[in-house]
């Protein structure tokens, strides 16, 4: 290691060592991961096995299928989860900071940005023709989520009913993850007891 | 009190968000409504800027919603809201992690979930298409009728680029510039 950064923390000895390592590495994944979510998964992996080795390939399973099963950003369980693996719960806070930072440093800034050139005309037209655009990268997120799902009877009455249910009903989305996760678990202790887990 | 406002309710969009991304724009929408913190439009804008800009959508979310309402205290403050709960669940579930598998409880419930983020995420295309098509209402002829061929024809070669796998940002990129070539050129 040349990096500057990387010799001033190794005077400090082990302790301080592990967690400035969790930050920073974390830090550099927040800061070159676009679009979030899964997007994250395979920069994590690079990091994290790769170059660190701090987990297998097999513990980048676990954390893909603990954050896909917890709520919240798959970053920030990716993140808390090495960082609680390596070196507790102080382990776990360095990694979470690093990776969140660049997202708000990065957007501190272009909010004020944007708040300067708001009015002016070519950024209103860019963000017309942009809104269309977003929404179909949306489609294109519908879609990659369903073909991905295991599809039968029972999910795709959960995903119209979900899907009526806030577009056009207008219920408070927080109430129809509680619903369909309480139908899921009602319904698996009822009628699913022969599947393998 | 506008600090704890923004707190709890990026504690409540970070605990009831399931997969991460697009999964969470439904409660950012209805969230960020309710409080009149953002117009759809706005929401719709800021998920662009959001995609072409590193880090998670939830984080770029809830500090642009924070800096936007209660400048940078704000942003610190929904921010720190939006991480909360996945810190201390997987600081539990990392501790359990073998009994967390294996649970049939777990489970079950994302037997429900799974298919019902896909639900949601369909209302939030639903939404967001009502935002591009029709920003002043259905009643409304559009803004000249233009407007809404414009949108259809930039939506239609977006799906297209991104079925075919195209980048996000190099689709948010190509949508601006037919924006304000198609803007100055119509006179919008």
């Amino acid at each position: 290691m040349t990096n500057p950064i990387a010799m001033w923390y190794n005077v400090w000895g082990d302790p301080m060592n592990k967690n400035l390592d969790l930050f920073l590495t974390f830090m550099k994944i927040g800061a070159f991961t676009f679009g979030g979510g899964y997007a994250m998964i395979p920069l994590i992996q690079r990091e994290v096995c790769d170059n660190k080795q701090w987990l297998s390939e097999d513990d980048i399973l676990k954390v893909v299928a603990i954050a896909e099963s917890t709520p919240g950003p798959v970053a920030i369980n990716a993140a808390t989860f090495v960082g609680s693996r390596r070196a507790g719960t102080l382990g776990a806070v360095c990694a979470t900071l690093g990776v969140v930072l660049p997202s708000f440093l990065i957007i501190s800034i272009i909010s004020f940005v944007l708040k300067a050139f708001q009015e002016s005309r070519a950024v209103q037209y860019a963000f017309m023709g942009i809104r269309a655009g977003v929404l179909a990268l949306i489609l294109k997120a519908v879609y990659t989520m369903f073909m991905a799902t295991k599809k039968h009877a029972v999910s795709y009455v959960i995903m119209a009913a979900a899907l009526v249910l806030t577009a056009f009903l207008k219920i408070d989305a927080v109430f129809v993850i509680i619903g369909c996760a309480v139908f899921g678990l009602v319904w698996s202790l009822l009628f699913r007891k022969g599947d393998e887990l | 009190m506008i600090w704890i406002e923004l707190f709890l309710t990026f504690l409540k969009i970070g605990a009831f968000t399931f997969g991460g991304g697009y999964a969470m724009l439904p409660l950012i929408q209805s969230e960020v409504e309710r409080h009149g913190w953002l117009t759809q439009a706005e929401v719709v804008d800021f998920i662009a800027v959001s995609e072409s800009t590193p880090g998670p959508l939830a984080i770029n979310m809830a500090t642009f919603v924070g800096i936007r309402t209660g400048s940078v205290f704000g942003a610190v403050c929904a921010t720190l809201g939006v991480v909360l709960p996945s810190f201390v669940i997987i600081l539990i579930v990392a501790k359990f992690y073998e009994k967390f598998r294996k649970s049939r409880a777990v489970d079950g419930v994302m037997y429900g979930l799974r298919p019902a983020v896909i639900g949601l995420i369909g209302s939030a295309f639903l939404s967001v298409g009502m935002t591009v098509f029709f920003p002043n209402g259905l009643q409304t002829a559009v803004f000249s009728g233009v407007g809404f061929w414009l949108s259809l024809g930039i939506f239609a070669l977006g799906a297209v680029l991104a079925f075919k796998k195209l980048h996000p940002i190099a689709i948010i990129g190509i949508s601006a510039v037919i924006g304000i070539i198609a803007g100055y050129a119509l006179g919008l």
